[in-house]
């Protein structure tokens, strides 16, 4: 490690970074609860805890985005104030949020441009950016062309783009808010590659993931939060990922689900040779053809962007089918208006769940009845029946384990997992006949990632038809009776459980045929 | 501690841009070489200083709470309505035309026709805007200040030409102004004064806004429907068919307001060729109200009440203190620049502690306006 109190892109380093009993309250939640942290240069400090433990507050505060009730920030020993993003990049403190705030509409380096002071005053100096994020790359090792279109770049990409912007603006420390969340695995290891280079360089990195392979693998230091309170830190290299998990969630954590047995029966969900666009324009299937059956998990692996998303719209009405058509037990239910599906007892666990699956500023109580806000017992002629809602709401609050101070609590300010396990409630407590699950314990802590694996293996021993569409191979192979996958829109083969394997899903993700290749 | 005193600075917001307002307006009054306490104790005076000027306040801020609360269903639909001028013409137009034509029906009767008259004639005047934006992506604001610009020329024709009071029409003067209404087709006095039933149909119309919108299945799809597209197609609502409604009900409410001015005030329709010459911009001030009232239509009652007295009070300041009455134009604009300002300060306030959303969610807030008042009103709910 080199002891120079430059980084390569020139910026100072910051040594350490000590946040002394911080506290902040929101109405009825304390988010952290005299929590302490620290961190030095050259470290990865990962931090773990529960959905709703107060990791991404904690982060938020160090970024300037929340003032803190109580407690101080020292800088190199020295204590400062934070008051603003801006505070914080000026002391050389960079966050990556969960979702990338950049401007697809936009070039990279205007992405990077934007907000910033240029040189030539009020016209922007997109050739010295451009320079700069070229340097820049070189130095850290980020394949970045400047000139690319964010919309054209993958997740992974967009990723490299933020942290090239968070270095463009001389960032010495990196948050990291959950940034494998939306990753492939290939290309978390590429995310690695280029954290162990800025660790290397005298960058500190706090990383947050409910993965704990992931922070096992890239750590050197681990701080458990509880309840907003530090339970402890640990030098990652002393530690194991069961350790790691009884510490967090208090309990012994089961790691591979029990499946049963489960009488396979009709198919209750049918693609005939479907085809849809994608939202770029391109083709989004190309003549899938599967079904699901009652009793059966079928999985759907793939790299995302080979469209699991067109397909889980094309199947609920979202999209619009071109050719081909879609059965639900068997009806045709091909472009069937969304409510029109929802009705036939269909559920959907969208991906992009803040998006396109629940009302950020309904209170909870309003997004558990999204579906159904229109029927008894919720709605009675025309009037909504706010007795039966709340009773509702609390029901899968406590259900679910959602944690949050209320029912009347705006959607927006609960913890990412804990916005998610809104949706799922949801979504499974409608009795549905099949369910589409997109992504399902994305963002989740393990004990809920346990708890929702669960449910969908109960609904299945119901006899309801799962479809699970999954990037997480793991998640795929603990849970689906039958796999397919997904190459460029179209199904490359379906493989039995019983003849899975990650390599041969892995050929076949990557579009290969091993039948045809050996 | 801190929670506290923030929600209290913002709530008083309003009430503190309204005073920075009249601070500057001292100002200008000082420049005008006149005395601002003086000035103010006629504003004053002119708005609650007898029960006949709290009554001619409550008269002004009728249609502007009619306004307001059609504004606050719009907004929150995430559909912006400029066209509450033109709705409240067409309302009262529609209004004006049952009251002349039925002569020979009761009273009681004629006026509830004339004001569900007045109700549709806005829905519909309101509800085109809807369609277009809805179904061809017309930007709304453009569309319904068009439909401001129609309804103008639509009355002045009509005011000269068809429905022209026929003893004017003998006269050379030919003054643009319709018959007057019957006396038994006025609405009710509620005391002796100019205080007439349209206040109080506002008032319970404002406690029915509420219900319809956070105690109804409609008010659900529509709040949906501003705050997230995306998600209210998944939850089976028809997105375009609400836009429609959000709109078309927000002009009734404006040509509600309309009828009343007809009915309720002047006993006729009459024209000096511009809007506000019927309306008293009570189309574009009712929109100030509902955002001073944070959208809420509870809360745009006292607002409403606020903006009436001013533009009672300033009247009878420009009599009393002899300033221009340009300077109590410039007055009321002041305040409406205050408060927008004030709420742009709240909003960024409200960011900059709520920042949480921004990062968590990558689809952009619905409008400028619609978005963060939700949380206060959704507490009240
Ligand atoms: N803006 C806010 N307003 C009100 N409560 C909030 C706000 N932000 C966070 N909270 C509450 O603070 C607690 C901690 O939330 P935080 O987002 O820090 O959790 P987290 O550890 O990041 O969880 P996750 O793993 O689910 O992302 C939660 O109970 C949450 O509901
Ligand atoms: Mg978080």
């Amino acid at each position: 490690m080199t002891e120079s109190t430059k980084l390569p892109s020139g910026k100072p380093r910051i040594e350490t970074i000590e946040m002394r009993g911080i506290t902040k309250r929101f109405p009825g939640v304390i988010a952290n609860d005299k929590a302490d942290f620290d961190i030095h240069a050259g470290e990865v400090h990962a931090l773990l805890g529960e959905n709703g433990a107060g990791k991404s507050t904690l982060m938020k505060i160090l970024y300037g985005m929340y003032r803190p009730d109580e407690g101080e920030i020292l800088l190199n020993g020295k204590p400062v104030t934070i008051a603003s993003p801006n505070d914080s990049i000026n002391l050389g403190i960079g966050m990556i949020h969960q979702h990338f705030m950049l401007v697809p509409t936009l070039t990279v380096a205007e992405n990077v441009a934007l907000g910033l002071p240029s040189s030539r005053g009020a016209l922007t100096d997109l050739d010295r950016v451009s320079k700069r994020i070229v340097e820049l790359a070189s130095i850290y090792g980020l394949k970045i062309d400047p000139s690319a279109y964010v919309w054209q770049l993958s997740v992974g990409q967009q990723q490299r783009v933020e942290i090239i912007k968070a270095l463009y603006r001389g960032a010495a420390l990196l948050i990291l808010d959950e940034p494998t969340a939306v990753l492939t695995p290939q290309e978390v290891d590429e995310l690695f590659v280029i954290m162990r280079q800025m660790v290397k360089d005298g960058h500190a990195l706090i990383f947050i993931s409910h993965k704990l392979h992931e922070v096992v693998e890239i750590s050197n230091r681990i701080t458990v939060l509880r309840d907003g309170r530090r339970i402890g830190t640990r030098l990652t290299s002393e530690t194991t990922k069961q350790d790691l998990a009884n510490w967090m969630v208090g309990r012994e954590i089961g790691f591979a689900p029990d499946r049963g047995k489960v009488e396979i029966g009709e198919a209750r969900l049918k693609l005939e040779k479907v085809e849809c666009g994608s939202d770029r324009g391109t083709p989004g299937l190309r003549g899938v053809s599967i079904e699901v059956r009652s009793g059966e998990i079928l999985g759907i692996a793939g790299v995302s962007g080979n469209g699991q998303r067109e397909l889980a719209e094309a199947i609920t009405g979202l999209r619009k089918v071109t050719t081909g058509r879609v059965f639900l037990e068997g009806k045709d239910i091909t472009n069937f208006a969304p409510g029109d599906i929802t009705e036939l007892n269909l559920s959907y666990i969208p991906e992009e769940r803040m998006r396109d699956g629940m009302i950020k500023d309904f209170t909870i109580a309003e997004n558990m009845i999204l579906r159904e806000h229109h029927k008894m017992p919720y709605s009675r002629m025309g009037f909504l029946n706010l007795s039966d809602i709340s009773k509702h709401a609390d029901e899968l609050i406590a259900k679910f384990h959602v944690k949050t101070p209320s029912r009347e609590t705006h959607a927006k300010n609960l913890s990412g997992g804990n916005i998610q396990k809104v949706v799922l409630a949801r979504e499974i407590s409608r009795n549905p006949r099949a369910i589409i699950a997109a992504q399902p314990t994305r963002g989740l802590d393990i004990g809920a990632t346990e708890y929702v694996r669960e449910q969908l293996l109960i609904e299945r021993r119901k006899g309801v038809a799962v479809m699970l569409i999954s990037e997480d191979l793991d998640e795929i192979l603990a849970l689906s009776d039958r796999i397919a996958v997904l190459y460029e829109g179209q199904v490359m083969d379906i493989v039995p459980r019983s003849e899975a394997t990650p390599e041969r899903l892995g050929l076949l993700m990557a579009g290969v045929h091993p039948e045809v290749s050996s | 501690m801190r929670s506290r005193l923030n929600a209290l600075f913002d709530a008083l917001l309003p009430v503190l841009a309204t005073l920075a307002a009249l601070g500057v307006g001292a100002v200008m009054l000082l420049i005008l070489k006149v005395n601002p306490i003086e000035a103010y104790a006629a504003l004053w005076d002119g708005a609650f200083g007898s029960s006949n000027a709290f009554a001619e306040t409550l008269v002004k801020a009728t249609p502007l709470l009619l306004v307001a609360l059609g504004i606050c269903i719009s907004f929150r639909g995430d559909v912006i309505n400029i066209g509450g001028e033109g709705q409240m013409i067409i309302g009262a137009i529609l209004a004006t035309w049952v009251g002349l034509t039925f002569t020979g029906l009761p009273g009681w009767l004629v006026v509830t026709i004339s004001l569900v008259a007045g109700f549709l004639g806005g829905a519909i005047w309101g509800g085109i805007p809807g369609v277009l934006k809805a179904y061809f992506s017309v930007n709304e604001i453009l569309s319904t200040v068009m439909m401001n610009a129609i309804a103008v020329q639509l009355m002045n024709f009509l005011l000269r030409g068809p429905m022209i009071d026929p003893s004017q029409a003998e006269l050379a003067s030919k003054i643009p102004q319709t018959a007057r209404l019957l006396d038994a087709f006025r609405l009710p006095r509620l005391a002796p004064t100019r205080l007439h039933l349209g206040a109080l149909i506002a008032v319970i119309l404002a406690i029915a806004v509420y219900i319809l919108l956070w105690r109804t299945t409609l008010g659900y799809r529509i709040r949906a429907v501003g705050q997230n597209p995306n998600a209210s197609r998944y939850a089976g609502i028809k997105v375009q068919r609400y836009m429609v409604l959000a709109l078309l009900l927000s002009g009734a409410f404006a040509g509600l307001a309309g009828a009343t001015q007809v009915f309720g005030v002047n006993y006729r329709m009459i024209t000096d060729g511009s809007s506000s010459g019927f309306t008293g911009s009570a189309g574009f001030n009712g929109i100030v109200a509902a955002l001073f009232g944070q959208l809420h239509p509870l809360w745009s009652i006292p607002a409403s009440i606020l903006f009436g007295a001013l533009l009672v009070g300033a009247n009878k300041m420009q009599r009393v203190v002899q300033v221009p009455s340009a300077l109590v134009i410039a007055l009321n604009g002041l305040v409406v620049v205050f408060v927008v300002s004030s709420e742009i300060l709240r909003k960024r306030r409200q960011r900059r502690r709520l920042a949480d959303a921004r990062q968590e969610d990558e689809t952009p807030p619905p409008t400028e306006s619609g978005e963060s008042q939700i949380k206060q009103a959704e507490t009240g709910a």
